[in-house]
């Protein structure tokens, strides 16, 4: 029932459901390039040069979940803010909770709002790109570039409960949409920020592991088995992921109460 | 331990800390009545009570049930059977109110069409039939307070709690409010808990009461009974040669005393017809000046209690 309530009102945004829209033209300008890749043979048939560096590798795939990674988070900045902090300013969580619904049901209902609006424009269309380039490349393709399947699915799901933990976790905290938009933007900056002081100051890497882009970063280069140089090893990375992912469901649970206890 | 089935409240011991506080000490009441008042000054524990019944906050120690059920074990079914209005908005203000019943309704678990087909049936009971769909943010506080027990009955619960539900009604609609909560106990058969800083309304509508202090019940009134009991205590005000008249009554079964000069005050045995009240003093030839039952008001027990 929440999820489906919060469809309806964010179908209501023209603006939403047009930028919902606009992350469909890189993986159609994708889906273009890749089926022209793999029809070179064309070009050179009609007497056109053709280059080497045009193949479709796992390089190709981290440009592609790059591009539409930055589209899922400034999705999450738009949308996120609208789930919980809502309800929370209007104070809504008694007559939620006073039902025979429970806080995790609350949080997973609208969280799911996020997870099936990012999947549809991350995973989905990737997974959907992977298969186009098997159908034209051949079975060969796919069993040197399984891997990149595994990289599209695991790394796109970790961003996904990422971004979501984070919206979710910051509106409720600061109850109001606007600043809540805002501080989902900026815990990024803020992050990357601090990461680079206490590397400058400590002469080391491991601060990069408050610094979210470059986890992602990592483990996204990681699982395409290419080398990410952002001085963060994979182990880490996760580490880092798993810290801010226990971070937000930690705020979530001091905040997702019906009542808050005075103490 | 068992609990009755007509036992609507039971607490048994119940205690609630909250960090460092301890809010609710060692309640223990039977509570049976179809309307329960629930009174008490600010900080008495009236919300916490309310918001362990609801299983917001668990016991430090003791049982809490309602309807037999444990209120911390079995807390997603007691939930529902309660419908819950609380006392401060609580509500989506840029939702319309239709939308809003309806979202309430399903999560209490009613399919999508009826859930639909309950908000408007509840929206006009409560009276906001043509302000439906107007968003809610835009009800004044009377308006606001029909909404939210619109919100607390959609799904037909068993128990409605009611937190201040006359709160910044005027006459009228307080009237009504009443007159709504009387129709939900006495057509609907739904239970109610009514916590309330108006005496009148609790007077007006409760058959039991419980008075909280400081976090343990200082009172018990079964209102029903102390009323029963009132019909049977009248003061009498008597002009004439009254020496006569005591003893035909206490003849008649009446237990007399005198309170001044000319003023009685008397017991009356069950089944007293007053036929034979008026017939000794017509006998007696005395002129009765004012009779009327003892009438111990809630503000009289509330404020004894306030005073323990």
């Amino acid at each position: 029932m929440l999820p489906r309530s919060s469809y309806e009102r964010l179908c209501q945004s023209r603006f939403l459901s047009g930028f919902l829209v606009a992350c469909f033209f890189f993986p159609l300008g994708c889906a273009g390039y890749l089926y022209l890749v793999n029809n070179l043979s064309v070009f050179s048939s009609m007497g056109f040069p053709v280059p080497d560096v045009f193949k479709i590798d796992s390089s190709f795939f981290r440009v592609f979940m790059n591009f539409q990674g930055a589209l899922a988070y400034i999705m999450t900045a738009l949308i996120g803010p609208s789930l919980i902090a809502p309800d929370l300013a209007n104070n809504a969580l008694p007559t939620y909770f006073s039902r025979p619904f429970s806080r995790t049901e609350y949080v997973v209902g609208k969280v799911s709002v996020l997870f099936i609006l990012l999947s549809i424009i991350t995973w989905i269309p990737g997974v959907i790109l992977f298969f186009l380039q098997v159908s034209q490349a051949g079975s060969g393709w796919l069993s040197n570039n399984w891997f990149i399947l595994r990289a599209i699915i695991l790394g796109n799901l970790a961003w996904i409960l990422i971004l979501s933990l984070l919206s979710v976790a910051l509106s409720a905290w600061v109850k109001w949409k606007v600043v809540a938009g805002a501080l989902i933007l900026g815990v990024f900056g803020i992050g990357a920020g601090l990461a680079g002081i206490i590397n400058s100051i400590l002469s080391t890497d491991y601060g990069s592991m408050i610094d979210i882009s470059r986890i992602m970063y990592t483990i996204w280069s990681d699982q395409l088995n290419i080398d990410s140089q952002t001085g963060l090893e994979p182990f880490e990375a996760w580490t880092g992921f798993f810290a801010v992912c226990i971070i937000c469901l930690l705020m979530l649970e001091r905040k997702i109460r019906p009542k808050e206890i005075v103490r | 331990m068992s609990t009755p089935l007509d036992t609507v409240i039971q607490l048994d011991n119940l205690s609630v800390q909250l960090g460092s506080r301890l809010i609710l000490n060692k309640l223990q009441v039977e509570l049976k009545g179809r309307t329960i008042g629930l009174l008490g000054p600010n900080g008495a524990g009236k919300s916490t009570l309310i918001n362990t019944l609801l299983g917001f906050y668990a016991p430090s120690s003791g049982t809490a049930r309602v309807f037999g059920h444990d209120v911390h074990k079995e807390t997603r079914y007691i939930r529902s059977l309660i419908g819950y209005m609380p006392e401060n908005d609580s509500f989506i203000a840029d939702m319309n109110a239709v939308t809003f019943i309806r979202m309430m309704g399903e999560l209490s678990g009613l399919p999508p069409e009826t859930a639909l087909e309950r908000a408007h049936e509840c929206l006009f009971y409560v009276g906001l039939g043509e302000a439906r769909y107007r968003k809610l943010g835009t009800y004044s506080l009377g308006m606001k307070q029909l909404a939210k027990l619109a919100q607390a009955i959609v799904h037909g619960p068993k128990l409605v709690i009611l937190d201040e539900p006359t709160n910044g009604l005027d006459p009228p609609a307080r009237r009504r409010m009443l007159k709504m909560i009387r129709e939900m106990r006495d057509n609907a058969g739904m239970r109610i808990v009514l916590c309330s800083h108006l005496l009148r309304d609790v007077e007006d509508t409760c058959e039991e009461v419980i008075i909280l202090k400081g976090g343990t019940i200082v009172h018990y009134a079964d209102l029903e009974a102390e009323r029963s009991a009132n019909k049977r205590f009248v003061e009498l005000e008597t002009i004439g040669d009254d020496e006569g008249f005591a003893a035909a009554m206490e003849a008649l079964g009446a237990t007399c005393a005198m309170a001044g000069k000319g003023r009685w005050k008397m017991v009356l045995p069950a089944e007293f017809s007053f036929r034979e009240l008026f017939r000794v003093a017509t006998e007696k030839d005395l002129e009765l000046r004012r009779l009327n039952y003892r009438k111990d008001t809630l503000e009289d027990i509330f404020l004894k209690a306030m005073t323990q």
